[in-house]
């Protein structure tokens, strides 16, 4: 098996990424949130890589913590989110008829609907005890949908196959249809779709979290962004506080991003030779 | 009897992404563990001291369960509140600023969210589909390579991200727009004109390049798959010069499914808008949702999530509706 370049480099990317920020914490006591740990405004030296910013908190393990916890909110979301998507997906296209009909209808609409006011609305109605299980429950309402209609249509095609009607006849009921000859073909696209799903968690938590409607008390790629920009870090030369985060999103992003496409390219060619 | 067939299936669609969105608004919030009024009452005794007696206190938490809809059983709040809402657009008055009616507040941002909205994403769709059928066309060349690098590096990074970027690079450093949008009401002038285009530039910017990523991503594999389809092969050897390959055989057919996803993620798009705006304060739906949030004005935020559920799904239902025009085989079968 040959990894192509594209998911060579996000699997070099989201494994730093992802390493450095599980790891590195256990070598520090220090709580990142607090106020007044350091000297305010340090510049970058060996014990700030980072330098330090205005309310005297350390940006470079800030930022480690928040990619932690962004990471761990992102992929605790998407596992649900993707198990719903597979059990509505799968079943939705193998059973066909009206149950498909609406359960695609409701897909649909749970695409098209904008989720980002009514998550305002949730984020200002519970300011400031948001508790990421309800933020991660509502996420996972507003996170299925596009992985569901994937699946289902590889359902639909897989349905007509020769070796589906084979193991019907010979006496499979449709659970164990849908599990062991439906879903070895689907897993790939979940694993495209798990990620692509980590993406929109974690995008949709520091957009909230950017306009001051997430908990910003928990540091995450998002908080970091809005503390910045509240303490006006542009006005007063703190350069590093707003551009860390924002290059560490980016690069993140991009691993993600590289990693699903080149999964997707790679299981495209192998489907091609078998 | 295709095409009506068509249209019958799509207006189901968007009375089913209505009917959702607004039953999602409306049941999200009181499933909550916290409840708004005792919130605001806690607040009110805090400021006030203990000067408010017992009796008033449950005056006004009857007075603000009727001014919220929060009065009776769970199906007849429902019921009201559809009947209000959906059917006559009524989203009551302001409670900041009392007794303004909402709609008033959501009209006069509504034309900022939509121009701005409408010009990005035509002007994105076009260059982002036009690169991205190049690069899908003459998939063998360096050239092509290129650009499909850029649309790699630019598709996963979010509204905000780009927003920051710009906002740092020319309102901070260049400084050649302005940090926030500040424009004067008044009767439309060809100055007002210019300071309506000089204060959307970044907003604009910020929507057109976050776009461009996916057309141009979408559109290369699109191109790059109809290429090989026997129908342009057979135009190759018939003849057919390259450029009108690539416009009339090659993007004609390329187009069908980028203007379906360009539907279902109109979405999307409005989420990026509002957020842009925000960080803007670009005076549209977006910023209304964030004054609505800072004052506490819950029939304002209500206002501008129904809106913009009803304008989501509007503009969907449109682009399925010009769908038949492009793609023959629905109107003629």
């Amino acid at each position: 098996m040959r990894l192509n370049f594209r998911l060579k480099l996000g699997i070099i990317i989201l494994l730093i990424l992802t390493i450095g920020s599980f790891v590195l914490p256990i070598f520090t006591d220090v709580n990142p949130s607090e106020q007044g740990t350091y000297f305010k405004n340090m510049p970058i030296s060996r014990d700030h890589p980072l330098g330090t910013n205005s309310i005297g908190q350390d940006i470079f393990w800030y930022l480690v913590f928040s990619l932690r916890n962004s990471l761990v909110l992102g992929v605790g979301v998407s596992f649900f989110a993707v198990i719903l998507s597979l059990l509505l997906g799968l079943s939705s296209g193998y059973i066909g008829g009206v149950y498909d009909r609406v359960i695609m209808l409701v897909t649909d609409s749970f695409i098209a609907i904008p989720s980002f006011p009514i998550l305002i609305v949730l984020g200002t109605l519970i300011r400031g005890q948001t508790s990421f299980w309800y933020l991660g429950t509502v996420l996972v309402i507003f996170g299925w949908a596009w992985n569901a209609r994937t699946v289902r249509s590889m359902a639909l095609s897989l349905r007509e196959r020769e070796f589906i009607n084979t193991a019907r006849f010979s006496g499979s009921n449709t659970l164990e249809i849908l599990l062991q000859e439906i879903f070895p073909y689907v897993y790939a696209y979940l694993i495209v779709g798990f990620i692509n799903s980590i993406l929109f968690v974690i995008n949709t938590e520091a957009a909230l979290a950017v306009i001051g409607l997430s908990n910003v008390e928990v540091p995450t790629l998002g908080s970091i962004i809005f503390w910045a920009l509240n303490y006006n870090a542009m006005f007063i030369g703190q350069y590093m506080w707003i551009v860390a985060p924002v290059v560490t999103t980016v690069l993140l992003f991009l691993g993600l991003f590289l990693t699903s496409t080149g999964y997707n390219q790679l299981f495209a060619t192998r489907r091609g030779h078998s | 009897m295709k095409l009506l067939q068509y249209l019958g299936s799509r207006f189901v669609a968007y009375i089913a992404v209505l009917f959702i969105g607004v039953t999602i608004t409306f049941f999200l919030p009181r499933l909550m563990p916290s409840d708004p009024i005792e919130g605001y009452i806690a607040q009110m005794q805090n400021q006030a001291g203990q000067t408010i007696t017992p009796e008033a206190m449950d005056e006004l938490r009857v007075q603000l369960r009727r001014l919220y809809g929060l009065e009776g059983s769970l199906v007849e709040q429902y019921i009201n509140y559809i009947n209000k809402v959906v059917l006559q657009f009524d989203f009551g008055p302001s409670l900041y600023s009392y007794p303004r009616p909402v709609a008033e507040f959501i009209w006069t941002a509504l034309p900022w969210t939509l121009g701005l909205l409408g010009v990005s994403i035509v002007i994105s769709w076009i260059i982002g589909n036009f690169i991205g059928l190049l690069a899908g066309f003459f998939h063998n060349s360096r050239f092509a390579t290129t650009l499909e690098v850029v649309g790699v590096v630019i598709y996963p990074i979010p509204y905000y991200i780009l927003a920051l970027l710009l906002i740092l690079q020319f309102a901070y450093i260049w400084q050649w727009f302005p940090l926030s949008t500040t424009i004067r009401p008044g009767p439309l002038t060809w100055e007002k004109v210019n300071a309506i285009i000089y204060n959307s530039f970044l907003p604009a910017m910020t929507l057109i390049i976050a776009g461009f990523g996916w057309n141009i991503l979408s559109m290369k594999a699109l191109a790059f798959a109809t290429k090989e389809e026997p129908y342009v092969v057979f135009a190759r050897l018939k003849g057919v010069k390259p450029r009108r390959i690539m416009t009339r055989y090659v993007f004609r057919n390329a187009t069908l499914p980028q203007i379906t996803a360009l539907a279902l993620s109109i979405g999307t798009i409005f989420n990026g808008a509002l957020l842009t705006e925000i960080l803007f304060s670009y005076p549209g739906l977006g910023l209304l949702m964030r004054t609505a949030i800072g004052s506490g004005d819950f029939n304002l935020m209500y206002g501008t999530i129904i809106v913009s559920i009803v304008s989501v799904a509007t503009a969907a239902f449109f682009i399925d509706l010009i769908y038949p025009l492009i793609d023959p085989r629905i109107r003629l079968r």
